[in-house]
């Protein structure tokens, strides 16, 4: 360990200052805002009017009816953050236009003026992001090239299709996650813990993570592993500080509707919140026993009437969508996907053999977004099933996080831990699979075999978003996006390759570092940066979208329409569970 | 752009000093580098096309007679439905004075493939007659990718070809080097605003000028002037650069053991083509006269709106057209033009050498800009276009340049309402002029002195400013065009300055790079 920390350093001091550039963030940054600017007239989804009429209903509505009008059907379901952001929003929004911040004037209301606006205000908003890169760019070592490094943060194609071309604020959420983990990296918990805090009064679905928070939190803040600042007294004193600093966070952002005295539900989604937040709120004794609870309460929620107003229902059903089935009308590409698959394979085989299969053959493949599903064959998934799973799978990377918390990994244990919430979570969404491929991309230069890695995934992910814009004058955009982000590793990681061979040769000295180093051009197979498993996995992709976009028309006509889609989802869901196992395997070799 | 980032990311993060040593030595392969990043760039110049494309075109939804857009999707109609005789001839069915075709028949023909693929996807969009102020999202989207799909074969093959070309013989330059001022080529923003975004095809008759230039460096100069044939047959325009060629492949000539042959060989080559794209109108000689006759627009006036030249500028102390007839503004706007283009010609006549030609290639076009007859704004595209093969040479005469030619272009296109491209697109070209990630070789740059540079900034701070009063002031109702004649002015003295500067250039070229210096080298 000590060479090699001393050679970081040497490196360190030789190469220097142009490591982290701030004028080469900040030109990478607005390059991609170039692309954004441009991008302003192209499809957007019915997101738009989601958060049009979220800045309607904020500044229209006196707080206490924020989540309870029912004007349009897009009812508020992000936690209160958000709901004060497109507050602070709506106050800009006249600039432009008064009638896109009217409740009834305004809904559909689809102008330019209203899509400037709110393509800027996103545009705007990804100056988290910037900030989130600048921070981590900080604390880069020798392990990590920060220029590369931004430039697949800032022009990843998920993020551009997801944000300024279908509509969302992932660009914003996603800053503030990046500055959490960079401030954890540097070792200043109780930042990354009131950070992380932030970011999940600002869109719950981050709080998958939480538990990785925790734990680590638990070990490397409150309790350090081999005794140290103050023992069992201590640490429960930083318990209590951390827990006070989340406290804050989230009584200033569900203080007011405690205020407001709307008791019953408010008091539920706050038990929601903290409880499946997290982690080092210390009134929730153990984090893991009330989302049980919860989760099989929320089950209850529906059929009982405990709740008296309808809209409760649906604001909660909203936000944690029990209700929506376990997988969304474009399945996201994830483990239930080969369930699903197994399910309808041994129906029809079991039906061939003589048995009586209650048939049902359209749930999944009809495309609706609600009715809970059914299986013909397999037992029914319930949401604490999945809600286990997750754990389940997250329970290794947990236990190396108790045994030694390490903040440089928190990256990659955050990221995997984000991976398993969309590889088994209930009524995943397509677009969640940004949450762990945009941490991954910090690490992806640290190594190789990371960059390897990255390479697949991030453009599996992407192409699994593909459906996302179905409209053939995004076409283009989409593929194009994609190809230029893959040249763009596929170049950066070949010098990276380059590089790093060049380094072990010359640097003889160090064994252990020129083991590596050959060691990886061995893998590598010859010349090309995947291998070739990888790459004729990747040439997978392009036949699957021929075959959708062109030959299954030709081909088929109109029978199985569901069919594209279908292949797609499978296809990436084999790339998806790859590297969560790699990912799971990296977790657990590391030494 | 990204390739730099990428191709130095890893290099300057690497000892530079130890890489510097090992491109040097790896300099000369430069063509044998891996292609990725050659195909960053390349896509990504393809997909800000795509990108710009989804914006307004001139003209929409702005009836009676719509813009440049209907203009093109008319002679696509016109030529898809009549015999090529009656492209250029006015009939019931095709009124000239409603778009009537204008351009050489080499557009016509261009129109007529591209109809026949509008026709395949949306045949009403091409329809005769009933197609007039046809506007459809499908119509757009179709239109725009017959532009994008011209510009991919056309314009991008021919600006690789230069660069390799240009850079073929140099040693010193290196990859990145080459990659830069390939994107600086290809993401024009110029011509990408005005193809893409307000709709023309000048990228295939600029394309063809590129490529003829890139045929003539690698010594195939009758395949060049065939290129450069096909330029001038696709817009008349493309005459601009007809005296750098000419005079170029005539001091060429000089050189050359047997002149005589060689001039006959380009001048049978330069007659054959134009035969071959002439045939529909060469029998009876009326309808070449009746095509000649559209492609020379002398009634709309020795200039039109506000055009950054010489007669509309000093229109505003002398009001040339109530003061003199037609045909003496002709002769005087042609003497003026020869008379600014003939110093370069004669150099070039004397001394031909690669850059000089391109220096050449440049006034002659500027010198048309700013004194021929009838000149329109998106004319700048055509001195610009020399002005970014030379951007390597002289880059900051390039950046001077564009800052103004795009400026020129600004009220055409924020009435395109073009605004939100244009300032990406100038942000983007600020931005990869500007590249961090170029090891940028400052030896061989002339260091800029003082004054010069605070003088430029002065004159860049004006424009700025100009921008925004265009943008956010209401001029007063007397002079309602007050700040079109602003812009005017300023970039109209900015173009004499560099159209001086770039003559002088020409003649101050170091000896090295003419002719018979380049033959021993090689």
């Amino acid at each position: 360990m000590e060479p090699q920390i001393k050679q970081q350093e040497e490196e360190e001091e030789e190469e220097g200052e142009e490591r982290s550039n701030p004028q080469n963030l900040l030109w990478v940054f607005t390059l991609s805002t170039t692309l954004k600017l441009l991008l302003i007239p192209s499809y957007h989804s019915t997101d738009f009017e989601v958060h049009r009429h979220w800045l309607a209903l904020t500044s229209s509505l006196p707080l206490h009816q924020w989540y309870t009008d029912t004007t349009s059907q897009w009812t508020l379901d992000y936690p209160p953050l958000f709901a004060y952001f497109e507050r602070l929003l709506a106050l800009l929004a006249p600039l432009f236009d008064p009638r896109i911040a009217h409740l009834r004037h305004g809904l559909h209301y689809a102008a330019h003026a209203a899509v400037l606006f709110q393509r800027l205000s996103v545009i705007a908003s990804d100056l988290c992001l910037l900030y989130g890169c600048h921070v981590l760019g900080k604390n880069v070592g020798p392990w990590r090239r920060a220029d590369f490094m931004w430039a697949l943060l800032l022009l990843s194609p998920a993020l551009l299709l997801v944000d300024h071309v279908h509509f969302q604020y992932n660009g914003f959420l996603i800053g503030w996650l990046l500055v959490s983990l960079s401030a954890v990296e540097e070792g200043r918990d109780l930042v990354g813990g009131f950070v992380f805090a932030v970011l999940l009064c600002f869109k719950h679905l981050f709080a998958v993570a939480a538990p990785v928070y925790f734990v680590y939190f638990l070990r490397h803040y409150c309790w350090r592993k081999g005794g140290g600042g103050g023992g069992v007294i201590g640490g429960f004193g930083r318990l209590l500080k951390m827990g006070f600093v989340v406290g804050v966070v989230f009584g200033v952002a569900f203080g007011p509707f405690f205020y407001h005295g709307q008791l019953i539900w408010d008091v539920r989604l706050c038990c929601c919140c903290c409880c499946s937040s997290p982690s080092e709120a210390d009134f929730t004794i153990s984090q893991a026993y009330f989302i049980c609870v919860l989760s099989i309460r929320l089950e209850l929620v529906p059929r009982a009437s405990l709740m008296r107003a309808v809209q409760i229902k649906a604001v909660l059903s909203r936000m944690f969508p029990f209700g929506r089935g376990l997988c969304h009308a474009y399945w996201a590409p994830n483990f239930w996907v080969f369930y699903i698959i197994l399910d309808k394979v041994l129906a029809v085989l079991l039906t061939k053999l003589g048995f009586s299969i209650p048939a049902s053959s359209a749930s999944f493949t009809g495309g609706l977004v609600g009715e809970s599903s059914s299986f013909a064959v397999l037992p029914k998934i319930t949401p604490l099933v999945t809600f286990l799973l997750v754990l389940f799978a997250m329970s290794p990377c947990l236990i190396k996080i108790w045994r030694e918390p390490r903040p440089r990994l928190i990256t990659r244990w955050v990221a995997y831990a984000y991976t398993c919430g969309f590889l088994f979570g209930w009524h995943v969404h397509e677009k969640a699979s940004l949450h762990f491929v945009i941490p991954l991309a910090i690490v992806a230069t640290e190594s190789l075999a990371d960059a390897r890695h990255y390479f697949l995934l991030s453009i599996v992910s992407c192409y699994s978003l593909f459906p996302l814009l179905f409209e053939a004058k995004e076409y283009p955009i989409k593929v194009l996006l994609l190809l230029l982000y893959s040249l763009l590793m596929w170049s950066g990681f070949t010098q990276l390759r380059k590089f790093q061979t060049s380094t072990s040769s010359v640097k003889k000295g160090d064994k252990e570092r020129s083991r590596k180093g050959t060691g990886g051009t061995k893998e590598e197979g010859g010349g090309t940066l995947i291998g070739w498993v990888g790459m004729s996995y990747l040439l997978g992709l392009l036949v699957v979208e021929i075959w959708g976009q062109f030959l299954q028309p030709y081909l088929l006509g109109d029978r199985f329409p569901f069919l594209p889609l279908m292949l797609i989802s499978v296809y990436c869901a084999v790339g998806i569970m790859y590297s969560w196992l790699w990912q799971l395997r990296w977790i657990l070799k590391c030494p | 752009m990204e390739k730099r980032r990428k191709s130095t990311a890893p290099s300057s993060s690497s000892s530079s000093k130890k890489r510097d040593g090992e491109d040097n030595a790896h300099s000369h392969d430069t063509l044998h580098q891996p292609t990725s990043p050659l195909l960053c760039v390349i896509v990504f110049a393809v997909l800000i096309r795509y990108l710009v494309s989804l914006h307004p075109y001139s003209g929409a939804a702005d009836p009676p007679k719509y813009g440049d857009y209907e203009a093109q999707r008319h002679w696509m109609e016109i030529t898809l439905n009549l015999p090529a005789k009656d492209w250029y001839r006015n009939s019931t069915s095709n009124d000239l004075t409603y778009w009537g075709l204008d351009y050489p028949p080499l557009t016509a023909y261009q129109s007529y493939v591209h109809a026949r693929f509008l026709e395949f996807f949306d045949p009403e969009s091409v329809a005769l007659v009933t197609s007039r102020g046809h506007e459809s999202p499908l119509g757009k989207f179709l239109m725009r990718l017959t532009v994008l799909s011209s510009d991919l074969v056309i314009f991008f093959p021919a600006a690789l070809w230069f660069v390799f070309a240009y850079y073929g013989g140099r040693s010193r330059i290196g990859r990145e080097e080459l990659l830069w001022h390939l994107s600086l080529v290809l993401l024009n923003p110029g011509l990408i605003l005005i193809d893409h975004g307000h709709f023309q095809y000048n990228c295939i008759s600029l394309g063809l000028t590129v490529a003829a230039v890139a045929a003539i460096f690698v010594e195939k100069d009758l395949v060049g002037s065939f290129l450069f044939c096909l330029a001038l047959n696709h817009k008349q325009m493309s005459a601009y650069y007809a005296p750098a060629f000419f005079s170029y492949l005539l001091g060429k000539c000089f050189k050359h053991q047997n002149p005589i042959l060689k001039v006959t060989k380009l001048g049978l080559v330069v007659l054959g083509t134009f035969l071959l794209i002439w045939w529909p109108y060469v029998y009876p000689l009326k309808g070449a006269m009746e095509v000649l006759r559209r492609l020379a627009p002398f009634e709309r006036g020795i200039y039109e709106d506000y055009v950054a030249n010489f007669w509309c500028t000093t229109s505003i102390l002398i009001k040339w057209k109530r003061l003199y007839s037609m045909q003496f503004l002709k002769l005087l706007s042609f003497s003026m033009t020869l008379l600014s283009v003939l110093p370069s010609m004669v150099q070039q006549i004397r001394s031909p050498s690669r850059q000089g030609f391109l220096f050449a290639m440049l006034n002659s076009s500027l010198s048309f800009y700013l004194f021929s007859f009838q000149v329109h704004e998106k004319t700048i595209l055509l001195p610009l276009l020399p002005g970014s093969l030379l951007a390597l040479d002289e880059p900051l005469m390039f950046q001077w340049f564009m800052n103004y030619a795009l400026f020129s272009m600004f009220p055409l296109l924020r009435r395109d309402q073009l605004l939100i491209p244009y300032v990406a697109l100038y942000v983007l070209f600020v931005l990869l002029y500007y590249c961090p990630f170029r090891k940028q070789d400052t030896s061989g740059r002339g260091s800029v002195n003082g004054w010069k540079t605070s003088v430029m900034a002065l004159f860049l701070l004006c424009s700025l400013l100009l921008h925004l009063i265009y943008l956010t002031l209401k001029p007063p109702e007397k002079y309602p065009f007050l700040f079109e004649a602003m812009i005017m002015l300023l970039c109209f003295s900015q173009f004499v300055f560099l159209a001086i500067y770039s003559n002088v250039k020409q003649w101050t070229l170091p000896s090295r790079f003419t002719w018979i210096e380049k033959k021993k080298v090689l």
